[in-house]
Parts: C-alpha cells; structure tokens; sequence
C-alpha cells in the first residue's frame, strides 16, 4: 500500500544522524578540504577520527540490515542523507561504509559477511583503460589448484577510501576472452604481499576523502575471498552478480548527492531570507522573482530525487528487482545536485563564489555523484535499455 | 513505513480504469478532438465507473465505498492516458459533488448529494478561474456579498468545463476583494438564474472535447441557503490543493500516454539500417521521460496521500503541480519530436498529446476527488 510516511525509527535515526551532521561533520568541513592529504600531521585529526567513527558505526548496522534483511527500513537511507548534508568528503572517508561493504553485504555469503563485514572496504573497478565500460577490464584472477589461492595481476584506479581502508574489493576477469561473463569480485586485504598503494589523488572536491591507485602483482588471496561463483555463465547472468551490487550503491550514491544539494539549497535559502526574499508556496508563477522561482524548482527537482531513491530502495527491501529504479534515482539525483549546487552558487553572488562559506565546495563535491558508480549518461543508457527491451548491441 | 506499491484494491482500480481509458476514451479521442465533441454515450459509460454514487453515503443515494485521494490520483492517471480532455469532461460532476459532500451541511447533502447517485451522466461543474494573465487562484476577484437572506454575486469566470449543460454551477467568490483563501466561499447558482450569463464557448489550443465557457455574474442574486457550508464555509486551500495532486496526476498519464507512443514509434521506424530507438539521441529523450514520469507520479501520489490524511499540502501539492506541468510539456514536446515530421501530422496523436499537455499550465481546481 501506497505510504510515504517515515516509521519513529527512521525519524529518530534521521535526527541522531544530523546531530552528529551538524555538530561533529559540518564543523570540520571545510578544514579537510583545505588539507586534503596533510591532515595526519594536524592535530585536528582527532575530530575527523571522531567524526567517522560516529558515522561508521551507525552506518555498518544501518547498512548490514539495508542489504539483508527483507522488508527493513529507510534508516540507512535517510541516516546517509544527514551525514552528507554535513559533508560528502567526511561522510566518504568514513569506515565500514566503503561501496566494498556494499559488495559484500549485497553479495556475500554469511561466512564472508561475517569474516569482512567490520573491515573497512573499499571497491576497485576503474582502470587506467575502463572507466563506464567496465566489462573492458583488464586484471586477472587465475587460480592456482596447488595452493587453491587466486592470484591476482593488474592495475586500479580512482578507488575511493584507498589509504584509510582495510580491504579492498577487485573486480578481475577469470578469463579474458570470455569476456564479462569472466568478471568477477574479489575480497583482498590490505598488506597482502603484491597488493601495493601506488598513489593519492588530487581532486576538484570530496577531499576529506581519499583515492587513490593499487597495482596488483601475483598478488595470492585465498579461495574463499570471491564474492559470488566461480562459474563463467557465458549466456546469461554472468556478469549480473558484480552489477547486482549496483543496484544498492545506485541508490545509495542518489542520496549522497541530495544531501549535498539539500546542504547548499538550506544554507542558499537561510542567506536569501536575511536579504528579505520570501519563498511562498501559494504564488502564481507571475508572482514570484526569478529567485523565488527557481528555488522551488530546485525543491521540487530534489523532492523528485529523493522520492525516487526511497523508491529504489524501498524495492530492494522488499526483495523486489530495482536496477531499472536504482538507475533512475541515480540520474536523477545526480543531475539535480550538480544543477541545484551550481545554481546556488549563482544565486549568493560574490560571496557564493567565495571559500568564505561552503556553498562553492558543496559545488564541487556534488558533481562526483554524477560520475561515480556510473556516470549520468551511462544510467540513461541503462534506462533506455531497459525500457526499450534492447540488448547492448541494439543501443550501444 | 515507505511503500511504493498498489495494494490489490488499487491494483483493481487501476487495471479497470486503463482498460476503460484504452477501450473507451483512446479509441474516440482523436475524432472527438477534431470535432470539438465531448460524446454522451462517452459520459455515460464513464458515470458507470461509479466515481459519484462510490464516494456518497447510503443515506443520501450512494454505494458509500469510502473516499480515496490516492485511489483518485491513480484513477485520474489512467483516464488521463486514455484522453485528458474527455477524462475531465466525465470528472466534471465531481467538481462540484465534492465539495457538497466534504463541506456541505446536513441540508444541502442530503437536498444535492442524492442527484449525484442516478443511473445516468448528471451534468454539474465548478467555476474557479478567471480571465486574466496574472490570474491569482488565491485573490479571486469575483465577489459575494451578503444581503439580508440573500448573496449577491459579481465577477467574471472562464474555463469552466460543461457550463453550457450543467444544471447548476458551484461559484467560487471571495467575501472580501483581494482576500485569501479563507475568504473565498462556494456558491451553489442553478443554470437559469437571473444574473448569470454563461456565454459563447471558447475554443483552447487544446482540450478540444472539453467544451470550456466564460460565464459572467452580474448582480446575480441566490437565496443564503446556497452558500456551501453555511456558516462554517469551505476550505478553499484544501480545494485548490485537491486540484493541484489530481491535476499533476492527470498530467502523469497523459505525459505516459504521448511517451508509450514515441517509445513504439522509435522501435519500429527506422533509418540508416536500424531502429531510431538505436541512437543515444532518441533513445536518451524516451529515459529521460521515463524517470521523470515515474518522478512526477511519485510526488502527485505523496500530495494526494498528505491531502487524504488531511494534513497540509500546499507545498506538496504546489511543487508537484509546477514540476509535473513543466515536465509534462518536456515529454509531450520529446513525444512530437521523436516521431519527426509525422508527429507533426495530425494522423498520430502526438500532436494532440503536445496542445493538450500544456493546458496543465492553466489549469486550476479543473479536478476534484
């Protein structure tokens, strides 16, 4: 039955979340992203330290039950909203919910779950050569029947939380011209021998969050450490396990950037108001100043967001298929991020522009959710595909 | 908790409904639209949906199946992606059984309510919009003024649907001019009363089988009993609010309707070898359209379910109108462009979906459930 309402757990976690947001997240924003690698040195950093835990710790029980209990709430949801109206960099470094956790708690057995649920987990997909087109990747898994060991050889990039995680989920092929059928997911703890941090990124936003590159050389993990089967179904299926975490991380990365564009869309509103602009919901359109107009156009565009997030995930704890759902509150979220946060910093002026105040980093960091975990584009592809009932071949 | 499903009572509504709206209103649309006719046979066999007689109590004639705001939304959707235009000439009664049967006292329930509950189509309709371009829903300018046992009723109306045909009009018309909301009352006018001039039709961009009047009060005099609500009044906010989810509903199913068109269209034609379909270009407008329609839906529905746990819904309601009209034109105009020079053409009916959809735009309180 149709029900928008949030139960009183969801609402109490929602608060507990921003509470911790708005005293323990928002207050050291700005001071991560001004030291984005340096901070080690600083004597703030047992703010950070604080800050993530809280959030890490809330969010591995929030995020144990997202993935596998059926017909479990929003909490997960609406928590990570709060953190990431704090700050998305802070909020991403946080430990236990690296996109990694979500691999293993959408697709791990029990046993797995229980050996690498608490480790912090980050997920290594991208390559210097396959970024959207992830079926192009080029690491291996082969493995060696005397030890039963996997060994794993390539190269990764772009992998979020690289320096302050525990372990690390790998996707490599099992046999390269099987193309992705052969992809799989692999659990490699930090400090295997041949597994090596290679280097950090420097990035336009999310600097409180790290990223960074690994190269895996003959790098040996034990058997029990693939997520998912071992077998190559080449005709159908096949690659469904490693996107089948998508359908958790989509939605997931759809309220990261609502919480970002809704940080931005409060504060943008809070200025406006003290310069003497109301924002009326009974006005005709010719009414309204440009401003005003298009502040409940950025509402409406994030209520439409996060409705459709709800939706996905809704769905998923229902046990019902959301990829299609997942995609859409994807796109449309991080679309309207992108937009709403560039609008904001247009509407404050000189002072939106300036690093005085945060609206000009939430800019920046909310255009990351437009690209990871899938580029815009590449859930609209996802979306025509499965609308029109066409294969990869027929829209390419 | 958050669901996003039907329940099997909804699921039912919506699986009659879409079969009337394909069977019934598709079928006749495009002539209708041609021919500016709004079909008796048409009322008629939507009156046998029974969305009058279901929502009135036993006492006064009905079935007494209780009231649903969401149940509504999701039926307006689906005569919606059948024919806006017809759909909101056969919802037309409701504008004005509604009202009587939410505010209405115990006399004017149980003397309205019980015509509402017959075998055939009766004709009835509200008169809210009025013809300016800074039209303000909420500072109407038609007024009433109290006279003894007498109102008196001034202004200019336009848009009303059926106004030629109904036997009476429920006029919306502030006691005090420039007043808000609360100001405004609901006036129950029989067609032949003296003072009330329902004029020539207008002819619309669109909407063509919706037969839409200007009707001008002058000193038009009614007995007080006719005031909705005696004393106590209406809500005019929780009306024009009502309006607002329905009408974004509605606009859910026709953006549906013109994008369903263009996903089959874009299947089968094709060019350079393949289907259009095949082509980011077309195929990026219909997922676009896709989201956005399951979007709108999604915030019509929460404003219809905050309006049916009588919780305040202007914000819901407003942002859900804005957007979905806004994103409705978006479609409708991807749904023309998708099919090229024949959308064009009035042989498909993108072209009718593209005039209609922006009728949204305009409309005020042209639906009520």
């Amino acid at each position: 039955m149709i029900d928008f309402s949030l139960t009183k757990r969801e609402r109490k976690l929602q608060r507990m979340a921003n509470d911790a947001a708005r005293k323990l997240i928002r207050p050291i924003a700005r001071y991560y992203d001004d030291y984005e690698h340096e901070h080690d040195e600083i004597k703030e950093r047992d703010a950070i330290r604080q800050a993530q835990a809280d959030i890490g710790m809330q969010s591995l029980t929030l995020l144990r039950q997202l993935g596998k209990e059926p017909g479990t709430d929003l909490s997960g949801i609406v928590a990570t909203e709060e953190y990431y109206w704090g700050d998305a960099g802070v909020s991403l470094g946080a430990p236990n919910v690296g996109l990694g956790n979500a691999a293993i708690f959408a697709v791990g057995t029990k046993e797995q779950i229980e050996r690498f649920g608490r480790k912090y987990t980050a997920m290594a997909i991208t390559e210097p050569g396959a970024g959207s087109d992830s079926a192009a990747i080029r690491a291996t898994a082969k493995l060696d029947q005397s030890t039963n060991e996997w060994v794993l050889n390539g190269e990764k990039i772009f992998v979020t939380g690289a320096d302050r995680c525990e372990a690390v989920v790998v996707w490599a092929s099992l046999d390269r011209s099987q193309g992705r059928a052969a992809i799989k997911s692999f659990v490699v703890e930090k400090g295997t021998p041949g597994f090596t941090l290679t280097k950090l990124e420097n990035k336009c936003g999310i600097r409180a969050s790290d990223t960074g590159s690994f190269a895996l050389e003959d790098c040996r993990i034990p058997y029990d450490n693939i997520l998912g089967t071992p077998e190559i179904k080449v005709k159908k299926g096949g690659f469904q396990g490693v996107m089948k975490t998508f359908d958790m991380t989509r939605p997931l990365v759809a309220i990261q950037a609502i919480g970002v564009a809704r940080a931005a869309l409060d504060f943008t509103k809070e200025k406006l108001e003290v310069a003497g602009y109301t924002f009326p919901y009974d006005r005709p359109l010719g009414e309204l100043s440009v401003i005003q107009h298009t502040v409940l156009e950025m509402e409406a565009n994030l209520e439409v967001a996060r409705l459709l997030t709800y939706r996905a995930v809704a769905m998923m704890n229902q046990g019902l298929r959301n990829s299609l759902e997942a995609s859409m509150s994807k796109a449309k979220a991080g679309r309207s991020a992108t937009l709403v946060t560039q609008k904001c910093v247009a509407l404050l002026g000189p002072l939106g522009y300036s690093r005085e105040w945060l609206v000009e980093k939430w800019m920046r960091d909310s255009k990351i959710t437009d690209l990871f975990e899938g580029t815009g584009q590449i859930q609209m592809l996802i979306i025509a595909r499965t609308i029109l009932g066409f294969q990869r071949e027929q829209l390419k | 908790m958050a669901d996003f499903t039907l329940d099997e009572d909804q699921q039912q509504i919506q699986d009659t409904m879409r079969k009337f709206a394909n069977k019934q209103l598709r079928t006749v649309a495009r002539q209708c639209d041609e021919n500016y006719e709004l079909p008796r046979e048409v009322l008629d066999r939507a009156w046998e949906l029974g969305f009058c007689p279901n929502a009135i109590p036993e006492k006064y004639g009905g079935y007494e199946m209780g009231r649903s705001v969401l149940n509504t939304a999701i039926m307006v959707e689906e005569l919606a992606y059948g024919d806006a235009s017809l759909a909101m000439g056969a919802l037309c009664p409701a504008l004005m059984m509604m009202p009587i049967l939410e505010f209405g006292t115990e006399e004017q329930k149980a003397e309205w309510l019980p015509k509402f509950c017959g075998e055939r189509f009766y004709p009835a309709t509200a008169a809210v919009m009025e013809p300016r371009i800074n039209f303000d829903v909420f500072k109407l300018r038609t007024t009433v003024e109290r006279s003894g046992d007498t109102l008196i009723l001034n202004g200019e109306k336009c848009m009303v649907p059926m106004a030629g045909q109904a036997n009476e009009i429920l006029v919306y018309a502030t006691n005090a001019k420039g007043g808000g909301p609360q100001s405004v009352e609901a006036i129950i006018v029989d067609r032949d009363t003296p003072g009330m001039r329902i004029g020539e039709r207008t002819k619309y961009m669109g909407l063509n089988s919706l037969p839409l009047f200007p009707v001008v009060l002058d000193e038009c005099v009614v007995p007080l009993s006719r005031r909705l609500g005696g004393e106590r009044g209406i809500s005019f906010s929780r009306v024009i609010n009502l309006g607002r989810a329905l009408l974004s509903a509605m606009a859910v199913g026709l953006s549906r309707a013109s994008y369903e068109y263009a996903l089959q269209y874009a299947r089968e034609r094709e060019a350079f070898g393949e289907p259009i379909a095949s082509r980011q270009a077309i195929a990026f407008m219909l997922a676009e359209s896709a989201m956005e329609i399951d979007g709108m839906r999604l915030l019509a529905w929460r404003a219809a379910w905050r309006l049916e746990r009588n919780e305040d819904a202007t914000r819901d309601a407003t942002l859900a109108k804005m957007y979905c009209s806004e994103q409705t034109m978006k479609i409708v105009d991807y749904g023309v462009q998708i099919l090229g020079g024949h959308g064009y053409i009035r042989e498909h009916p993108a072209e009718m979906w593209f005039r209609n959809g922006r009728a949204f735009a305009a409309l005020e309180g042209l639906a009520i459930g």
